[in-house]
């Protein structure tokens, strides 16, 4: 179909215009991160000072949120990935009601989920101050995305003939969950792993909540850092988060792609 | 299968214990907790009794809802040029609009007070100009820009997935019919696109309802819902009220994408 130009240019204009909207501000702190002093700019001079007392302030946050993104995965593949194929065998209204109140936690705001838990165990001290608070915060709401994307794999991949056939084998269901389940769920697990380690190491809303002095995550340092430190530190420390997160998105699109390209 | 039941059923309940702890107990207790504060039962109906607290709430459901709007004009424009147009380095230009869907709010109240704060790229340029300096970061203005900025990547994927989807013969049929471009876009494109639109809108607005970290890193003045739970339990030590306005919360953004949830397209991260 032909389109007037006029339409075809205010589009383009607008496209440009909402990129230009996302991506400026992201460049920009990517510039400031790196430059001696933003208020002259670039001509200043460009220097890797501001990343190295990022590194220096907050490397133990940085560190804790890896690890803490590794547990939540660690958590949500022993919950998520045997819990899937359960629930895909059986679809019926019970799995679905299951699937459903898991899922619940990704449409209530994080507030509320930390609230929550602090009015439920924040007198168990031990447990308040440690990581592992927050880890159960990340993995209520992570674990739909792994449950989700696994179930949807198990779905696709007709996985009960393929069980069936490795029964008349002679095959235990163990074997069965091992060998046929794990194997044939693969891609939806790395999927879902991405998608889990992503949404962990960048959540705020329910860690700032969670979080004790002992137990600052990245996001906590970034929130920390735009409020109390320049513009120049604030910016290198988003500049460290992009070098962490981007290439999981590159991944998680690429993966994405390959789908498509898959179902075509 | 007998046993492969025993085995499921085994799976299964190291799921339910983590839900049942975690879950459904602290929000039993976090109901239980806003019905016994110094105004019993009355504290739930706290959200229109106090002007306060019912002015924010109005000022949230009209801030996320205006934002939600934009969001979606931007997001339909945008994913019908990118949709229907193929031009080199289109690829890179998709990329680049989805590259902010893993900014977690605080980021991107951060982007935003690099776009209009006070050493903002706005005011800068508008300086420039003779028109002086444009701060809006820190308020409604700026928040609005951070809502609309956290969702746009998310509704265009989706929408950009619902309109290569459309079929082109039924576009030109309606035009060889005589309809109009505007017709077109009324009566073909956007009813076609309407579940995607409902959903992605839907999980915007649900969104922007609950999203704490942009408003936080913003400004504390800031008067929406969510900051105002946060300072109740936080400076104001008021448990029972903050429970009762997190259920409230929860309870909107639950309805919202309860009553569009059956027009899928929930699997976009929500909050961050």
């Amino acid at each position: 179909m032909k389109r007037s130009p006029l339409v075809f240019a205010l589009q383009l204009v607008i496209t440009l215009l909402a990129t230009a909207f996302l991506v400026v501000p992201a460049g920009t702190s990517i510039l400031a991160g790196v430059t001696v002093n933003y208020f002259q700019g670039v001509r200043s001079g460009l220097t890797l000072e501001w990343v190295a007392q990022v590194w220096g302030l907050y490397a133990p946050t940085i560190f804790r949120s890896i690890a803490l993104a590794l547990g939540t995965l660690v958590v949500t593949l022993a919950l998520g990935v045997p819990s899937a194929w359960a629930l895909a065998r059986k679809p019926g209204r019970m799995s679905r009601l299951v699937e459903e109140v898991v899922t619940l936690p990704v449409a209530i705001p994080g507030l509320a989920l930390a609230l929550a838990l602090i009015i439920a165990y924040g007198g168990i001290r031990e447990f308040r101050a440690s990581i592992l608070f927050i880890l159960v915060g990340h993995v209520l709401y992570t674990l739909p995305f792994m449950l989700r994307s696994v179930m949807a794999v198990l779905a696709a991949v007709d996985v009960r003939t393929l069980e069936e056939g490795a029964a008349s084998l002679g095959a235990t269901p163990w074997q069965r969950f091992i060998q046929v389940v794990v194997p044939n769920a693969r891609g939806g697990i790395i999927a879902g792993s991405l998608m889990v380690v992503t949404l962990s190491i960048g959540e705020f809303n329910l860690t700032w909540m969670l979080h004790t002095p002992l137990t600052q995550t990245l996001p906590v340092g970034l929130a920390d850092s735009y409020a109390s430190m320049r513009l120049e530190i604030a910016s290198a420390y988003t500049l460290v988060f992009f070098i962490m997160i981007v290439p999981l998105l590159v991944a998680i699109q690429l993966l994405g792609g390959e789908r498509r390209a898959a179902k075509r | 299968m007998p046993s492969a039941d025993r085995l499921a059923r085994l799976f299964l309940l190291p799921l339910g214990l983590f839900v049942l702890a975690f879950f459904l107990l602290p929000m039993a207790r976090l109901v239980a907790v806003a019905g016994s504060g110094p105004n019993g039962l009355g504290e739930y109906l706290v959200l229109v009794t106090s002007p306060r607290h019912f002015s924010t709430l109005i000022a949230t459901l009209v801030l996320s809802a205006t934002a939600t709007l934009a969001t979606l004009a931007i997001g339909v424009v945008v994913a019908l040029f990118l949709g229907r147009t193929r031009f080199p380095g289109q690829n890179i230009l998709i990329a680049m609009l989805t590259l902010p869907l893993a900014f977690p709010g605080v980021v991107v109240g951060f982007m935003i007070i690099l776009l209009a704060g006070r050493q903002g790229l706005i005011g800068g340029w508008t300086q420039a100009l003779g028109m002086g300096r444009l701060v809006f970061a820190y308020s409604m203005a700026g928040l609005f820009a951070g809502y609309v900025y956290f969702s746009l990547p998310r509704v265009m994927v989706t929408l950009l997935a619902a309109v290569e989807k459309l079929d082109p013969a039924l576009e030109e049929a309606a035009r060889s019919l005589g309809a109009s471009r505007v017709q077109v876009l009324r009566d073909v494109i956007l009813p076609g696109i309407a579940p995607s639109l409902m959903a992605s809108g839907a999980i915007a607005f649900a969104t922007a309802m609950g999203a704490f970290g942009t408003a936080f890193t913003l400004a504390t003045r800031i008067d929406v819902l969510a900051m105002t739970i946060y300072t109740e339990f936080t400076l104001n030590a008021n448990i029972a009220s903050a429970a009762a306005l997190s259920i409230a919360l929860g309870l909107i953004t639950w309805l919202v994408l309860a009553a569009t949830r059956n027009l899928a397209g929930d699997r976009v991260a929500a909050a961050g």
